[in-house]
């Protein structure tokens, strides 16, 4: 267990350089960072000078090499808009997109699984059929026109939610959080629910046709016949081999809920992450641009390889063939 | 003689589909006593296991009981409600199913698989219930029971799976087994374990057994009485011996006609059955054995046959009516 462990995350790492490789490629090929920095009307002997400063007449390895040792130790650079270093910009906005993306994921997966259980457990009924309907629209929906229609529907018409911003919000050291404050929470609302609308509906159904699969298998007409009670077979036998495929899918899916999250907090002007990628790829502020790649990365990355160590826990079988020597 | 452990008159299943209703058991009756095994045999799609199926109440729509009656030592079980049918079943009716390999949780150790059905109808604490399981796995020939009981499905063989399953099957003492196929998914030497396996439970624990299989050699190893199965119906019933060694029907005869013998003339070609069983449907008018029959007359084209009782042997076929002389004399001749 312990060897699965090293080896996936020593494969981590190995995805990690990869795309530290990425992110510094970009440096060199969107653009002069100089002519970004300085104004006009600089001398060349000035530019020089800041291009020396920045360590980018050294060879292409060594600049590599300095841009990596930094970046394990989370230093990104200089923003060349803001003019503040990488990591401070991101360590101010991270709590904002974590909480907003952790908002959107536990919406999805407990209102998804509800409604998939539902939906194979009463396939024949109404409301299953309803539900079945509604999803395809919450599928198809583009995230962005889910939150217009939100934000004119309760912010505008109804007046009930603020259309943008996190509200007030606490300080615990660097972290800040809007869940403490009634106008946190409020702000909070709609953009997690139009965040996670999507992936609710993909759970419902992963569940929901996962169930369905399950409920026809041997093992659940064996427990049938040994008289158990539908709800031990449901909620005990079923669900539990329902839900291994739903885990890889859900942690995946957070991923997918922080990239998403770049629409979504554009439309709320959520003071996240993403709204900074945005304005950063707007301004051409490559710092920025690699510092988020890499950290969506490392979260993707840690993601992956909490779900593989998850995924052995729940299903037995997956333990055997890991410790069985390869 | 004391009322029968299973009791299962004209029974009849329909199974609801786009071409209309396929009536897949039309008309089963037969009886187990306390103790007996009785065997089902016949071709795939012949209504061996929806007959299982029904007698535990596990016809599962489009499909549902259509006519008849199940008693179970006496008392109809039928029409019982949902959850006391399910009160039953496991306690009083337990079933083992084809594949071992896929009859068990992956997900839960045997143990607590083994536990849940305990608990469910005995009424026993966690640790009396572990107890139990251990004693049954004991019983059913696992060895180490006490350590495997941790154990996970995929860490048995398959032989030891089907053991697991009858453990699960036996744990609230049932007074009837129905094995739907037990042996046809193993290995021919591990099949003649399980096969002794269960024919030792039924007789310890005086449990009917309806043993469900295609294979002849298993029916005549294990069986008191064999029912030979066509089409949904019944074709003949009676003890194993005079079955397997006297057929009366044609469809049986054929049936044993094509069971190699080690012990016959090896110059001897295996008799086989022309045709193949229709589909639910289309079934022939008469006796749905008919279009295959080499001794069919007139009668069997419009007329279906009731059983016939021919020694201790029932038989539906018109060719042992003694109504009809004509007709006997074409017993005679087949005979």
């Amino acid at each position: 267990m312990l060897a699965f462990i090293l080896r996936r995350a020593l494969q981590s790492i190995g995805v990690m350089i990869a795309v530290g490789i990425i992110a510094f490629t970009m440096f060199r090929f969107a653009g002069d960072p100089v002519n970004q920095m300085v104004a006009i009307d600089t001398t060349p002997a000035q530019r020089a000078e800041v291009r020396a400063s920045l360590g980018l007449d050294d060879p292409v390895p060594v600049q590599f090499a300095r841009y990596f040792i930094n970046a394990v130790q989370f230093k990104f650079g200089v923003s060349y808009q803001f003019r503040q270093p990488v990591s401070a910009l991101l360590k101010e906005r991270m709590p904002a997109t974590l909480e907003l993306a952790t908002c959107a994921t536990v919406i999805a997966m407990v209102f998804g699984i509800l409604m998939g259980i539902y939906s194979a457990l009463r396939k024949d009924s109404f409301f299953a059929k309803v539900l079945q309907a509604v999803s395809l629209i919450g599928i198809s929906l583009p995230t962005f026109l889910i939150g217009i229609l939100l934000i004119y529907l309760f912010a505008v018409t109804l007046g009930w939610l603020p259309s943008f911003g996190r509200g007030d919000v606490v300080k615990f050291g660097w972290w800040t959080t809007g869940l403490l404050t009634i106008s946190g929470l409020k702000a909070l609302i709609m953009p997690s629910v139009t965040l996670g609308l999507f992936q609710m509906t993909l759970i419902m159904r992963l569940v929901r046709a996962e169930m369905l699969e399950v409920l026809r298998t041997d093992y659940i007409r064996f427990a049938r016949a040994r008289g158990l009670t539908t709800r031990a077979i449901h909620f005990g036998h079923a669900l539990k081999n329902t839900l291994v495929p739903v885990i890889t899918v859900a942690g995946l899916q957070f991923g997918s809920v922080i990239a998403f999250a770049i629409i979504t907090e554009t439309v709320f002007q959520w003071p996240g992450m993403g709204l900074l990628f945005v304005q950063a790829v707007q301004n051409v502020d490559i710092p920025i641009m690699a510092a988020y790649l890499l950290v969506v990365s490392l979260i993707f990355v840690t993601i992956n390889l909490i779900v593989d160590i998850l995924y052995t826990i729940v299903d037995p079988r997956l333990r055997a063939t890991i410790n069985r020597p390869a | 003689m004391s009322v029968p452990v299973l009791s299962v008159r004209d029974l009849r299943v329909e199974f609801a589909s786009r071409r209309g209703v396929l009536r897949a058991i039309d008309g089963v009756s037969f009886d187990i006593a306390k103790g007996e095994v009785l065997g089902v045999v016949g071709e795939s799609g012949a209504g061996k296991s929806v007959t299982g199926l029904a007698a535990i109440g596990l016809i599962d729509p489009p499909g549902r009981i259509a006519g008849g009656e199940i008693l179970l030592s006496g008392l109809r079980i039928d029409n019982l409600p949902a959850e006391e049918m399910r009160r039953i079943r496991g306690k009083r009716i337990a079933m083992i199913f084809q594949d071992p390999l896929t009859s068990l949780n992956p997900l839960y150790r045997i143990g607590d698989q083994l536990v849940e059905t305990i608990r469910t109808h005995l009424n026993m604490n966690e640790t009396q219930a572990r107890k139990r399981a251990v004693d049954l796995l004991a019983e059913v020939g696992i060895p180490a029971p006490d350590k495997r009981i941790d154990a996970y499905p995929h860490e048995f063989s398959g032989g030891m799976r089907q053991r697991v399953v009858i453990a699960l099957a036996i744990a609230a003492e049932p007074e009837l087994i129905i094995a739907d196929e037990p042996t046809t998914a193993l290995d021919v030497s591990v099949q003649a374990q399980i096969i002794a396996l269960i024919k030792r439970l039924g007789r310890d624990h005086g449990t009917a057994v309806m043993l469900v299989t295609h294979d002849m050699g298993v029916i005549a190893e294990t069986s008191d009485r064999v029912a030979v199965m066509y089409s949904g119906r019944i074709a003949e019933i009676g003890p194993v011996r005079d079955v397997v060694q006297n057929p009366l029907h044609p469809y049986a005869k054929g049936l044993m006609g094509a069971i190699p013998t080690l012990t016959g003339d090896a110059s001897q070609r295996l008799v086989q059955i022309p045709g193949s069983m229709p589909r639910l449907s289309a079934i022939p008018q008469g006796c749905a054995f008919n279009p295959r029959c080499s001794f069919a007359f007139d009668r069997c084209r419009v007329e279906r046959p009731e059983p016939i009782a021919v020694g201790a042997q029932q038989v539906a076929c018109h060719l042992y009516d003694p109504r009809h002389s004509h007709d006997h004399a074409h017993a005679e001749s087949v005979a």
